[in-house]
């Protein structure tokens, strides 16, 4: 066994785990807030990657406004879909608001292809080239630079969460609904802002996965990862779907070199069946004890 | 209930007709139906055949879903499994297609029971995505499997009867419709049996049902089993329609088509499965046939058909859930009330 290429299939996995990680987040965001399971998450990825090339082949803004730019652009798509589709579903059959969803993700699918074509555009090269070791083992310096901007991305997160106003509400807003309404925390906009959080972070990780892998209205798949990755994690949990998201990108990439990439996502939903079958929560999950 | 309909028996009040024009307006459209192959041309043949087979497919997923309350996003790929297992039949055995659609329906039964086993544990959206996992693990299985083919599937020939091959829409059409009206019919009784009672106290509140003595696990894995059944058979019957079956035939998308079918028809209705089935497959029909009255004003119309199906798609299912949670069945009910005093009715 040749460990010094295991340690690079490692890193690699490692590095495309953080972007699961930190679409996970976009996911936990709005499980914990709103308890509406977005199907959509891969869309609005793609959504987010979309805006960058758009914005990035009219050659307006330098490439800092470019990305700022879409990352708003995710907010502002995530602000809508919250007012528009989910805010009227509130109180609905969660299922229902889960197929919301799923409709959502059509729609947005269909509205890239209308514009963008079907086609997969190559992702604009503002990635540096220069080859990146760690000791011996080399990385891809795309997914290096990917794996530092997912980290940095989800700290300001933890620390907003921590520590900011409207982290505060998020949470508490999460932990009982009634009660923070009483407190005095204005519900409906916590929902919005986990929305646009949600949709910043998931546009933000649009525009790494597709500078890696090329931007297509396929990219959704992306979103069944992330599926995995949030039931794995637990729904509810932010430290779980930073954990999860790192042991499927790892799992992934192994999977991927040494059984072949047809394996990947047999083994991931494997992983998936398996974690239903003995702790549907996930890892670090609430569990739900339901009374009648 | 109708006005002059007095129920002088609980038979009556049962019935699934309950007045002689409504037995009137059946019989007149079933032999519209028989008479529909004579009449109309190829193209609106093979659309009722394609119908015909989502509206056993859509009874399937509404059985499960709409009256079970267990979301399924794993439908195509027990359309598939029947699809296997009929064209694998007709290749490798040669038993005569009857037989194979309903060996095909059993297969898949057991496929949906095994993969039922995890709806006591988990329910709601984890099962959904419990079912999203099956239908992955099952697609590997095909793509993967020499004995089926892998990539590239399987092609089998016409179903025969007395040496007769029945290969043309227009043949296939015998088969699919007497499947069709049966499948309807065996579930519009399921759910005046106890079986299908018990069904739908799961869907309403599923441990009130326990308490009730409703066993949970064995009605969920009988609803899966029914469920697959019905997926099975219709997927038999796409395989001799089609008769062509690769891994790719059902896609994930596909199985959002169903529900998204009993989403938009009503859920739990049998009237709303059927409604789903033919205005989803038709809705992407007319959008072509509107794309072609356009080409003349807008040359490149076409290359947009495709996005603006995934747009219509994915805007019905919302729109519906949004506006119209009852589905088109509750919109065909309203219509049928207004009609029934018309045009007395101030």
């Amino acid at each position: 066994m040749d460990w010094l290429f295991l340690t690079e299939i490692l890193l690699s996995g490692l590095g495309s785990g953080a972007l699961l990680s930190l679409t996970g987040i976009a996911f936990v965001l709005i499980y914990k807030a709103t308890k509406v399971v977005n199907l959509a998450v891969g869309e609005m990825l793609m959504m987010g990657a979309y805006f960058f090339v758009g914005l990035f082949s009219s050659q307006v803004f330098p490439l800092w406004a470019t990305v700022a730019l879409a990352i708003l652009g995710g907010g502002l798509l995530g602000a809508v879909v919250e007012r528009a589709l989910i805010r009227p579903m509130l109180g609905e059959n969660p299922i229902s608001v889960f197929m919301v969803t799923v409709g959502l993700g059509s729609i947005l699918v269909g509205v890239v292809e209308f514009i963008w074509g079907a086609d997969p555009i190559a992702p604009p090269n503002f990635m540096p080239t220069k080859p990146f070791f760690i000791g011996p083992a080399y990385v891809s310096p795309k997914i290096a630079l990917s794996f530092a901007i997912a980290a940095v991305v989800i700290v300001v997160f933890l620390i907003l969460f921590r520590y900011w106003r409207g982290g505060v509400a998020l949470r508490a807003t999460a932990t009982d609904q009634g009660a923070a309404y009483s407190c005095g925390i204005n519900v409906p906009r916590v929902f919005s802002l986990a929305w646009i959080a949600a949709g910043m972070a998931a546009a933000g990780a649009g525009i790494l996965v597709g500078s890696i892998g090329g931007v297509s209205p396929t990219m959704g798949v992306f979103g069944l990862s992330v599926l995995v990755v949030v039931i794995v994690g637990g729904l509810d949990s932010i430290a779980g779907a930073l954990i999860a998201g790192l042991f499927i990108g790892a799992v992934e990439a192994l999977a991927g070199t040494y059984l072949g990439g047809e394996y990947k996502l047999l083994i991931t939903f494997g992983i998936l069946v398996v974690m239903l079958m003995i702790r549907p929560y996930g890892l670090f999950g609430t569990v739900e004890i339901e009374r009648l | 209930m109708r006005i002059g309909t007095a129920h002088e028996t609980y038979a009556q009040a049962e019935a699934l007709l309950d007045t002689n024009v409504q037995r009137f307006w059946l019989i007149a459209f079933l032999i519209l139906l028989a008479a529909f192959p004579f009449v109309a041309n190829q193209y609106w043949v093979y659309m009722a055949c394609l119908v015909g087979i989502h509206i056993v497919s859509v009874t399937g997923l509404n059985i499960l879903t709409g009256f079970t309350g267990l979301v399924s996003l794993g439908h195509a790929a027990f359309m598939a499994v029947g699809a296997y297992t009929v064209a694998t039949l007709e290749i490798r055995v040669g038993t005569p297609f009857i037989l194979n659609l309903i060996i095909g329906g059993l297969v898949t039964a057991l496929a949906g029971i095994l993969v039922g086993i995890p709806s006591l544990r988990v329910k709601g959206l984890y099962l959904a995505i419990a079912t999203i996992a099956a239908a992955v693990i099952l697609h590997f299985v095909f793509a993967n499997s020499a004995f089926l083919g892998g990539t590239r599937g399987l092609s089998m020939p016409p179903a025969t009867i007395f040496g007769y091959q029945i290969a043309r829409p227009s043949q296939v059409y015998w088969i699919i419709l007497p499947v069709a009206v049966l499948s309807i019919v065996g579930a519009a009784n399921l759910f005046r049996t106890r079986i299908g009672r018990a069904f739908i106290a799961i869907r309403d509140r599923d441990i009130s049902a326990e308490v009730l003595g409703i066993p949970l696990l064995r009605y969920k894995l009988l609803s899966f089993a029914l469920s697959s059944f019905y997926a099975g058979v219709a997927g038999g019957l796409w395989a001799y329609f089609f008769r062509v079956v690769t891994p790719e035939s059902f896609p994930l998308i596909y199985s959002i088509f169903f529900l998204a079918a009993v989403i938009v028809g009503g859920m739990g209705t049998i009237l709303g499965g059927i409604l789903g089935a033919v205005f989803m497959t038709m809705v992407p029909e007319v959008l072509k046939i509107v794309v072609g009255w356009m080409t003349p004003v807008f040359p490149n119309a076409v290359q947009f058909l495709s996005p603006v199906r995934t747009i219509v798609f994915g805007a019905l299912i919302v729109l519906f859930l949004l506006f119209e949670p009852q589905g088109l069945a509750e919109i065909w009910r309203r219509v049928r009330r207004f009609f029934h005093l018309w045009p007395f009715r101030k």
